[in-house]
């Protein structure tokens, strides 16, 4: 007797908790709320990645093509994976004695992992992480980049 | 009339045959591939073949200085890189004997339970998708996603955040981080229930995962599975408790045990984690004294030499990081003791004699990260 009230017992419990199941699904088919999807390409003009977002690495230059790069090498011996090179030149400084500048500050973004340790270490703050994300290319030589702007020179102060 | 003796013939007589399941299957939840050993329906034994996605981590470690190895641990269980991350900073300060700001201590705590919540989330999500409900892999990852949204303000990643370094933190917290988590508890608190009232108390879910998969405390003990899935069999395995990192020797939380050992257990012990880590962060969230974000290091970091050993409590279970230091700036031999790799080895005796549908369920419920078992 008692496994016969059990077994129409167990047929309710089961019901019941289907239809609890449901009533969650049914509320978010009715009323969504809040709308979590993102309609990705479309929205590409107000999409706003957030400030320290990790990009990319990127040399930022002033209004006069400055940069702050001195030419240490420092990041390139952080990096882990050999992501950076630099290349410096030396060239006749003001007063006569030979001075180091960078030539090419070259960025493989292909292989960087995003580790943060070039803009971390950086002694000049000479890095930042750029905001842009696209980059999906189909030829891998684009994804090497030489950071120093063509013609830019370090800022005075620094020099 | 005659008697006819009737000898039944089983339809496969003695005849077993493999199945490989993987290395491309979506309840490995990775490239795990396991060749199954099957009579008709029923397993008689598995062997998991590792490797697919081996990268040479511990051997990369060798050439890398321990500020760089940082970003290789990431990689390991991607679904907790904060507490992976925190495993090798606090190898490091441990043999320097670097005493590190209170700031960082909470932040860090903070974070290896946000961690531990998102890593449940998805976890929840594709076991729910392995056992066809599909729709709390939506529900999961639409939650998942405020965890992440809130790393990517403070860390500026998503996924593999790198933001501990040795000695503190690689940039203060976010001035929107209090708040932000704040609102993601109060925001959570109420789905969970939903999660509860999807899954947990469904039947269909609760009658497939009962009494399947049985480990006994002796086997989770002499195969070496912890975290919840040992936890799920009645062993007091949890390394916050017993070996006291950060900050969880202050806060008061309650290690999750359940004696079942069933597949069903594994996963309520979970679901209590991630209220667990909510009461965790509730206690911190609104105390993160002010601070420096790191400890003053060297800028070469050399351990001395000798032997090096730190336990840490990631989502999975006990990750143990081995480091030999010949005195240099990086490591002699790196070594980590993955949970995943000690959970998966117990796979093959527990799901044996079981159907293998029951087998997704298994697995699903060991919650294995398939990177984590190579590295
Ligand atoms: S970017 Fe910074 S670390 Fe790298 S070479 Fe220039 S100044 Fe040195
Ligand atoms: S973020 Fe890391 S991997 Fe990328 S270039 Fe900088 S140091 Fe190298």
């Amino acid at each position: 007797m008692k496994e016969f009230f059990k077994y129409f017992a167990d047929i309710f419990t089961g019901v019941r908790s289907l239809l609890i199941g449901m009533s969650v699904t049914g509320k978010y088919f009715f009323s969504p709320g809040q709308i979590v999807t993102q309609q990705y390409p479309e929205n590409r003009k107000t999409l706003k990645m957030y400030d320290r977002f990790k990009g990319e690495v990127i040399m930022p230059h002033d209004e006069n093509n400055h940069h702050r790069c001195t030419g240490c090498a420092i990041c390139e011996l952080n990096c882990p994976n050999g992501s950076i090179e630099v290349i410096s030149a030396r060239i006749d400084g003001p007063d006569g004695k030979k001075v180091r500048i960078i030539d090419q500050h070259i960025y493989h973004l292909g292989m960087c992992t995003f580790c943060s340790l070039c803009v971390k270490t950086c002694p000049e703050n000479a890095l930042a992480f750029g905001q842009e994300f696209e980059h999906a290319v189909f030829d891998r030589t684009v994804l090497t980049k030489i950071l120093n702007q063509p013609g830019s020179s370090i800022l005075k102060e620094i020099a | 009339m005659k008697e006819v003796i009737h000898t039944p013939v089983p339809l496969v007589e003695e005849e077993e045959y493999h199945i490989n399941m993987g290395p491309q299957h979506p309840s490995t939840h990775g490239v795990l591939r396991l060749v199954v050993t099957l009579q008709g329906e029923i397993v008689k034994s598995l062997k998991p073949h590792c490797g697919y996605i081996h990268r040479g981590i511990e051997k990369m470690c060798e050439k890398d200085t321990y500020p760089q190895i940082i970003h290789l641990t990431d990689r390991i269980d991607y679904l907790s890189a904060h507490i992976n991350n925190h495993a090798v900073c606090l190898l490091v300060e441990k043999a320097l004997e670097i005493e590190v700001p209170e700031r960082v201590k909470y932040v860090r705590t903070i974070m290896d339970e946000l961690a531990r919540i998102q890593s449940h989330q998805l976890w929840w999500a594709s076991f729910g998708m392995d056992l066809g409900g599909l729709t709390c892999f939506f529900y999961g990852l639409r939650d998942r996603e405020k965890i992440l949204d809130i790393w990517e303000e403070t860390t500026g990643a998503r996924f593999l955040q790198s933001y501990y370094t040795p000695g503190g933190l690689l940039w203060d917290i976010h001035p929107n981080f209090q708040k932000d988590v704040k609102a993601f508890i109060k925001y959570f608190r109420k789905k969970i229930r939903d999660y509860d009232n999807i899954l947990s108390g469904n039947v269909i879910f609760r009658e497939r995962s009962r009494n399947i998969g049985l480990m006994s405390k002796e086997d989770a003990i002499s195969w070496g599975v912890t975290g919840p899935s040992g936890r799920g069999s009645g062993w007091s395995c949890d390394v916050r408790k017993h070996h006291p990192y950060a900050l969880y020797d202050k806060v008061d939380f309650k290690e999750i045990l359940y004696t079942e050992g069933d597949t069903l257990a594994r996963y309520l012990v979970r679901m209590d984690e991630m209220r667990e880590s909510m009461n965790i962060i509730e206690q911190l969230i609104d105390n993160i004294p002010e601070g420096d974000f790191t400890a003053k290091m060297k800028a070469v970091i050399k351990l001395p030499a000798g032997e090096y050993y730190q336990r840490v409590e990631s989502a999975r279970g006990d990750l143990g990081l081995y480091c030999i230091s010949d005195g240099n700036k990086t490591p002699y031999r790196m070594k980590f003791r993955t949970p995943s790799f000690s959970n998966l080895s117990v796979l093959d005796h527990i799901s044996r004699d079981l159907k293998i549908a029951d087998l997704v369920a298994i697995g699903g419920s060991l919650d294995l990260v398939i990177p984590d078992i190579d590295r």
